[in-house]
């Protein structure tokens, strides 16, 4: 899902720069209410999971491959402007040093997995545990449901900004200047990865972290409880 | 806090697992290069050509020139891991506020 530079059109990734900056902005905000001096090794356990996490390629049916994020993790863990931050910083990480991902699709790439990913991940994971207690089974239930939520949703946003690119940017005769697949073969190609061996990866991923926490470090699932119906 | 000793250790065997992810053949979609577009498509498209070079990562796709793949894959996580570490906590230093320690 991370998106190189060359697919998208300066135009689009300077649309999704501007998108993605006032949630960095408030993330920032937010993250220096909530985070406490004890809580910094936490997101850099969580960010570097995340980062690595993304190198467990798995192949896709169709020839591609696909990983898992751990976006939605964080969030559980640390809120969803904390994953916000985590994300990015590990999305960053990728893309200065590895390649993985664009410099000027760093904005888009962020909106995706960054922002999309983590919220709506939150967002299902919340309604699923409510105000049930930290050691409940509904937040790893919740985690696994809302996490594949999230990477759908993302996955879906991906597909989008390369499926509008062959309709909006094009030469005068009609061939495509950056993404050449159009939303018909961009969301179905996308989705399939991520409803099938992606979305399940970040299930087991999500749902194995919660449960492993729950039982080994209480304390860290505790952490947001009671948090648990704000972001 | 107690017990993040255990995760960093976890998490140092998911990077010394991550060559795992190398047997995966393949590309994700909608992450092909350029060369890879003129083999499936017979063109690259004009605007693709001119951008998707335009940053050139020290060690891209997570290897390290002038050592195997599978080392490179690890030694990329590692980095990677230690680079997240510096940046975090780089932000706690301007953002963590310290009344709750």
């Amino acid at each position: 899902m991370h998106i190189p530079d060359g697919y998208l059109s300066p135009s689009t990734c300077a649309v999704m720069y501007a998108v993605a900056a006032p949630f960095w902005y408030r993330a920032t905000k937010k993250v220096k209410q909530v985070l406490t001096t004890r809580m910094v090794p936490l997101l850099s356990i969580f960010a570097a999971f995340s980062f690595v996490i993304m190198m467990f390629n798995i192949p896709v049916p169709d020839g591609t491959t696909a990983h898992a994020v751990g976006g939605t993790l964080m969030a559980i863990v640390l809120g969803p402007w904390a994953a916000t931050l985590g994300v990015s910083i590990a999305l960053m990480v990728q893309a200065i040093f590895f390649g993985d991902g664009g410099i000027l699709a760093f904005g888009a790439n962020c909106f995706n997995m960054a922002i999309v990913l983590p919220f709506v991940g939150f967002a299902v994971y919340r309604a699923i545990c409510a105000n049930a207690p930290s050691g409940s089974w509904r937040h790893w239930l919740g985690g696994a449901i809302g996490s594949y939520a999230g990477i759908n949703a993302a996955s879906l946003c991906a597909a989008i900004e390369f499926g509008i690119q062959p309709l909006l940017f094009h030469t005068s005769s009609g061939a495509p200047l950056y993404c050449p697949y159009g939303l018909t073969q961009a969301i179905p190609a996308m989705m399939l990865a991520h409803l099938t061996v992606a979305g399940i990866a970040e299930m087991v991923v999500t749902a194995g972290a919660i449960a492993f926490l729950q039982k080994t470090m209480p304390v860290i699932m505790a952490l947001r409880v009671g948090k648990g119906v704000r972001s | 806090m107690k017990g993040i000793k255990k995760l960093w250790f976890g998490l140092c065997i998911l990077a010394l697992l991550s060559p795992i992810g190398l047997m995966a053949s393949g590309t994700a979609w909608g992450e092909w290069g350029a060369e890879e577009f003129s083999k499936m498509l017979g063109y690259v498209p004009q605007g693709l050509a001119r951008f998707s070079d335009l940053w050139k990562a020290p060690l891209p796709d997570y290897g390290v020139p002038g050592i195997g793949e599978v080392t490179g894959y690890v030694l990329s996580a590692f980095l990677g891991i230690a680079l997240i570490l510096i940046i975090t906590w780089g932000i706690g230093k301007v953002l963590a506020n310290r009344a709750e320690q």
